[in-house]
């Protein structure tokens, strides 16, 4: 059992697996990248290897620093997988005899899957959009800017007709502005930051002031406003079709100083914030924590990221949003600390040369308190009313999950049983925080103490064929993995 | 009627303490409750949080070993009025249950067992051949030549099964404490007490060990060492396809449960097991042998070939050696009755076992055949 594949899998190529695999195999650790998207960059640097949107000032230089983390990866002999998908982490059943315990990847590549044996893993699964259920936020016409985002990265793609961007967070502005570089229409922006969070936020903004994102935030946001219709202090927001059907979007009905408003759209971009991508290190049994200022869970981690899963790390917004540039560091510091448990580095020089890493890391997360405060989503947006879908892919509403609460459901596990809520092909990602927090509203207890799904493999889906057909001998592993 | 200082409030002193509040603690506190015995349930977790809330949910008599059929075909009467017992119709459906044969060696299988179960005077199964198997399933594949056919038996919804079961049971006065595991377990002066982790102690006259995966260490602490297994049976269920089977379909030769729902997902399971870790909580899912079940569909619904697989997971079960359950009064202590050891198939015996347990303790016997069940056997 003491044969591997690889000493070190990276799951995920966004900054922070990029950082974490380039570093690690510039030691000469033997390392794989294992990455769902064609090209490296994540969903930050998303297509940046071969975007069409070649006038680099559309998606700003900040999007081009993912170019600068290419030929690192490159020269460090890692091996990179891309349209590699991993569904699984968990150790074999046995363990080895020699005393190492590897862990045991599932993984889908060129449509066939296959397990592949590692000593350690790093997770860099990154964020994902924070859920926004508004009513008809299922609409076709209404989707997350972030998938907007990946439009336009990839394809060079952007919404036509009547658009309206919706909701708070830094991602939202930045995709106005980088709309209003390409000559995109956009309608409206509707912010919904919540008036109070300024106060609450104004003790952290010192700190902010020492942020790298704070002059670049500014002019961004100030050229937005200039341009762009901005109506602030919006409480109120929903999607709606033609009357009486389920037909793509026609106009975004929202209230401001408790008034309704209607504007025309085709187009609804919703942003609230994003959140860490947990489901596969929830899935391997990392424990996680309810982030009380971040409001969402995460998974619980060292100053390495070591999970409470031996051989499990992570890095980067995955772990907690951090950022881009936090994510970088955090993948270094992740892989330092997987050449010292696999013995290729003595503990002083993990530490040594995690110094300037640790101090950029650092820098980077400098003022996040304060954005975490400002664009904390109003509780309106985050514990919707009862008409409002939840979870889309079982279509349960928020009303379904409180009176389920009534009936002695106490949290997200029971909410599976009971509902079937959370149990469709996306697996909580679009309803978990969600369920999370109307259960604990309902319950009139902290999210902390109504807990999280427990997520199961495949966390990503697989066909039966795949599954049926998962390679046995080594020879048919070779087959696999040598394609 | 005065208060004097000894007396305490009547939800303070249950007649009856039943450790375990998984489906057969549930239907025994029903089943008790209903004839007016006052119930304590003690769980450690949360109601159905393990075996009865995730299994695969089949309600099945087809194939079960013969000391328990007699209980089967009980229970399958219950079943079929279920929402007469527990006012919900607990999900359940009755489509019948088929055993596929592969072979004529194993439809040959088939024909002795219905020889064996006729004998006993037992006639609820079947075998079909090729023709009445296609009717009944039309997606089968070719090669299969008959079936094993138990037309009662159907499927229901595990954890709406068990909260059915709790929820009538606290109608006619059963509590529950969720959240303390039994942590010791005494008697004195005719009287048990029971003490959980979060230092709460519960005194009754009679105590039920229903404490499914973790019943071995309620039998330990009153000297009956059990060689109880733990298990974490796996299962998988896929994305929505168009509905296409009415019936849960099992195999002969090989280890397969399949059912679809009425949402259209489909459920494969059959008992291939993964890795349990108790004390976590926790089950290690065995991806070489959901595989082996994955193949199994390959070869039986040629029509599944490119479903889409969205979740697997394993429940934490405990199985007994000679895979039939512990059933009836301790071998070592008076007013000590087990329930546990179903060995993945006891969520059809729910509602049965449950009354005999009530049987035991109201009326000190039960008119169905529980002697093979009995824990004495495993005695030194």
């Amino acid at each position: 059992m003491s044969k591997f594949d690889f000493e070190i899998a990276v799951v995920g190529a966004g900054p922070a697996g990029l950082a974490a695999a380039a570093l690690a195999a510039s030691k000469g650790a033997s390392v794989v990248l294992l990455d769902e998207q064609a090209e490296p960059g994540g969903q930050i640097y998303r297509a940046v290897t071969e975007t069409p949107v070649r006038d680099r000032k559309v998606l700003g230089p900040d999007y081009w620093h993912g170019a600068e983390l290419m030929g690192p990866l490159r020269d460090s002999g890692a091996a990179h997988w891309p349209g590699t998908t991993v569904w699984s982490v968990a150790r074999p059943r046995e363990d080895a005899a020699d005393g190492h315990r590897p862990l045991q990847i599932g993984l889908s590549r060129n449509g066939a899957a296959a397990m592949l044996t590692v000593r350690h893993v790093i997770l860099a699964t990154g964020a994902l959009e924070r859920p926004f259920p508004i009513p008809g936020w299922t609409l076709p016409g209404v989707l997350g800017a972030g998938a907007a985002q990946v439009l336009l990265k990839t394809s060079g793609l952007v919404p036509s007709g009547a658009t309206v961007m919706a909701g708070s967070g830094p991602l939202l502005w930045l995709l106005a502005w980088q709309y209003l570089q390409a000559g995109a229409r956009i309608d409206a922006i509707l912010d919904t930051t919540p008036k109070q969070n300024w106060r609450a936020a104004l003790p952290l903004l010192p700190g902010f002031l020492r942020s790298p994102y704070l002059g670049k935030g500014m002019k961004l946001m100030l050229d937005v406003r200039r341009k762009l219709t901005v109506i602030g202090n919006v409480t109120a927001l929903r999607a709606e079709g033609a009357i009486g059907g389920d037909s793509a979007l026609k106009s975004v009905v929202y209230t401001r100083n408790g008034a309704e408003h209607r504007l025309p759209a085709d187009t609804l971009l919703l942003h609230q914030g994003v959140i860490p991508n947990l489901n596969l290190a929830n899935a391997t049994g990392c424990a996680q924590r309810w982030d009380e200022q971040q409001r969402c869970w995460r998974p619980t981690t060292d100053a390495w990221g070591a999970t409470s899963v031996e051989g499990v790390s992570l890095a980067g917004d995955g772990a907690g949003i951090g950022g881009a540039r936090a994510a970088e560091e955090a993948g270094r510091l992740a892989a330092l600390d997987a050449l010292h448990r696999l013995g290729r580095i003595g503990r002083e020089q993990r530490d040594q040369a995690a110094v300037p890493f640790r101090a950029a890391l650092d820098r980077a997360l400098t003022g996040r308190a304060f954005l975490d405060t400002l664009y904390t989503p109003a509780e309106a947006f985050r514990v919707p009313a009862d008409d409002t879908i939840v979870c889309r892919c079982e279509e349960i509403t928020a009303g379904a999950v409180r009176e389920a609460v009534r009936m002695g459901c106490s949290g997200p596990n029971q909410a599976k049983s009971f509902l079937r809520c959370g149990m469709g092909p996306c697996q909580g990602r679009l309803c978990g925080p969600t369920v999370t927090e109307v259960i604990a509203v309902e319950r009139g207890v902290s999210p902390a103490e109504v807990g999280y799904y427990r997520l199961r493999p495949p966390v990503k889906p697989i066909t039966l064929a795949e599954l049926a057909a998962l390679p046995k001998t080594d020879a048919d592993i070779d087959a696999v993995f040598k394609h | 009627m005065t208060a004097t200082a000894s007396f305490k409030p009547a939800s303070l002193c249950p007649d009856v303490i039943v450790i375990g509040g998984g489906l057969h603690g549930c239907s025994a506190a029903l089943h008790l409750s209903m004839r007016g015995v006052r119930v304590l349930v003690l769980e450690k977790d949360h109601v159905a949080r393990h075996a009865s809330g995730v299994n695969a949910g089949g309600v099945r008599q087809l194939g079960r070993h013969v000391a328990e059929v007699p209980l089967s075909v009980a229970s399958m009467a219950l079943w079929h009025r279920i929402q007469d017992l527990v006012d919900d119709d607990c999900g359940f459906e009755s489509h019948g249950q088929i055993k596929v044969a592969e072979s004529e060696a194993e439809l040959a299988t088939s024909h002795a067992r219905v020889a064996e179960l006729n004998a006993l005077g037992f006639t609820h199964e079947e075998v079909v051949g090729r023709d009445e198997l296609r009717s009944l399933v039309p997606a089968i594949a070719d090669h299969c030549v008959g079936a094993l056919v138990s037309r009662g038996d159907g499927a229901a919804i595990p954890f709406r099964t068990t909260f059915a079961f709790r929820r009538k049971a606290i109608a006619l006065g059963t509590r529950f404490q969720e959240g303390g595991a039994v942590t010791r377990l005494s008697r004195q002066g005719g009287l048990w007490t029971v003490e959980t982790a979060d230092g709460a102690r519960f005194e009754a006259p009679v105590v039920v060990n229903a404490a499914g995966a973790w019943a071995d260490r309620i039998a330990a602490q009153v000297g009956e060492p059990v060689p109880l297994e733990v298990i974490a049976p796996m299962l998988m269920i896929t994305a929505r396809v168009a509905p296409f089977i009415k019936p849960v379909v099992g195999a002969t030769g090989r280890t397969l449960s399949f059912k679809q729902f009425p949402n259209g997902t489909v459920l494969i399971g059959g008992g291939l097991l993964g890795r349990a870790v108790r004390d976590e909580n926790r089950t290690e899912l065995d991806f070489s042998q959901v595989s082996v079940n994955a193949r199994t569909v390959w070869d039986l619904f040629p029509c599944m070939r490119g479903a889409t697989i969205v979740r697997s997971w394993a429940g934490i079960e405990a199985r007994m050696p000679d895979q039939i359950p512990v059933i009836g009064p301790s071998g070592t202590e008076p007013d000590l009755y087990h329930s546990f050891g179903f060995s993945a198939h006891g969520f059809q015996l729910g509602p049965i076992v449950g009354r005999i347990t009530a049987d035991l303790i109201t009326g000190g016997s039960t008119d169905l055949p529980i002697a093979p069940f009995h824990v004495g056997r495993f005695a030194a």
